[in-house]
């Protein structure tokens, strides 16, 4: 990563299209089998415009476009979000999840990198920070 | 909601060893494809003994937390009337394939939310020497509406 960065700089980006299979691929990896994440029925029952995918794996995917770029997922030193808006995973048409990563602030000895992220212009994690050591 | 959950301590978690297959495994359903979370050498060019989890893969050793909170007959929790608002880590280091990481909860504050409450759990999780290796905190909406 360049020591010389600009505020407002995009530093990467990607569209990660999400399938039902997606969703089950990381209910099993994650341990996570809530039926909201797999099962229109039980969406349907609890009110649900659809089975929405993990807010953890919106939160994981999104924070990975940033990694091939830090070159070591060891310099990440805070990441947080806040899960704003679900992303519905149609069963045949799927979500796509737009990630923006742009440079959001330039501290003494860590560089903040602010994610947006979307689904159907949609913006689905609020305050999506994270905090990376420049060097080291 | 039991209010009184605030400030109980909870035992350790029993052990958790990070698989290196466990990492590969829950990096292809993260999107995550950089070497470091799939190839050892890759890893150990970077300095680490063996392939480096991704990030959000704390979650899995604090889900064994949430797991003993839900657990506790007082909690007034039901999983399926439980929404996640906010989700944060704090990171020592990586976690990385050979770590065996205990998880400790903490409940650091409820407050009432609508009809429900607002619960905020942290889980901090060390390594085989006691040495911090990331703190997660999760808010949950109990008992809240759906987003």
């Amino acid at each position: 990563m360049s020591a010389e960065l600009v505020v407002g700089e995009v530093v990467a980006e990607r569209t990660v299209h999400l399938t039902r299979e997606a969703l089950v691929r990381y209910a099993g990896a994650s341990g996570d089998f809530n039926p909201i994440h797999y099962r229109d029925d039980v969406a349907a029952a609890v009110g649900l415009p659809g089975v929405l995918a993990h807010g953890m794996l919106t939160m994981g995917l999104a924070v990975e476009t940033v990694v091939p770029w830090l070159g070591d997922a060891g310099r990440i030193i805070d990441y947080g979000v806040r899960f704003t808006r679900p992303v519905v995973v149609d069963a045949e048409a799927g979500a796509d999840v737009a990630v923006v990563a742009k440079v959001g602030a330039i501290e003494a000895d860590a560089v903040r990198i602010d994610l947006t992220v979307t689904s159907r212009e949609t913006t689905v994690l609020g305050k999506a920070q994270v905090h990376v050591r420049l060097d080291g | 909601m039991n209010p009184e959950l605030v400030g109980r301590s909870f035992p350790p978690t029993a052990p958790y060893l990070v698989g290196r297959e466990k990492v590969r495994e829950f990096s292809r359903a993260v999107f995550a494809t950089d070497p470091q979370h799939l190839d050892p050498v890759a890893a150990q060019a970077l300095g680490y003994r063996d392939v480096v989890a991704p990030p959000t893969f704390a979650m899995v050793v604090q889900d064994l937390t949430l797991q003993q909170l839900l657990a506790e007959p007082d909690s007034g929790i039901a999983l399926e009337r439980t929404v996640h608002a906010e989700q944060r880590f704090r990171y020592s280091r990586p976690i990385v394939a050979g770590d065996e990481l205990v998880a400790q909860l903490q409940i650091t504050n409820v407050r009432a939310f609508g009809k429900g409450a607002m619960v905020t759990s942290e889980a901090e999780v060390t390594d085989a020497e006691g040495a911090h290796v990331v703190t997660a905190t999760s808010v949950l909406l109990i008992g809240g509406e759906v987003a």
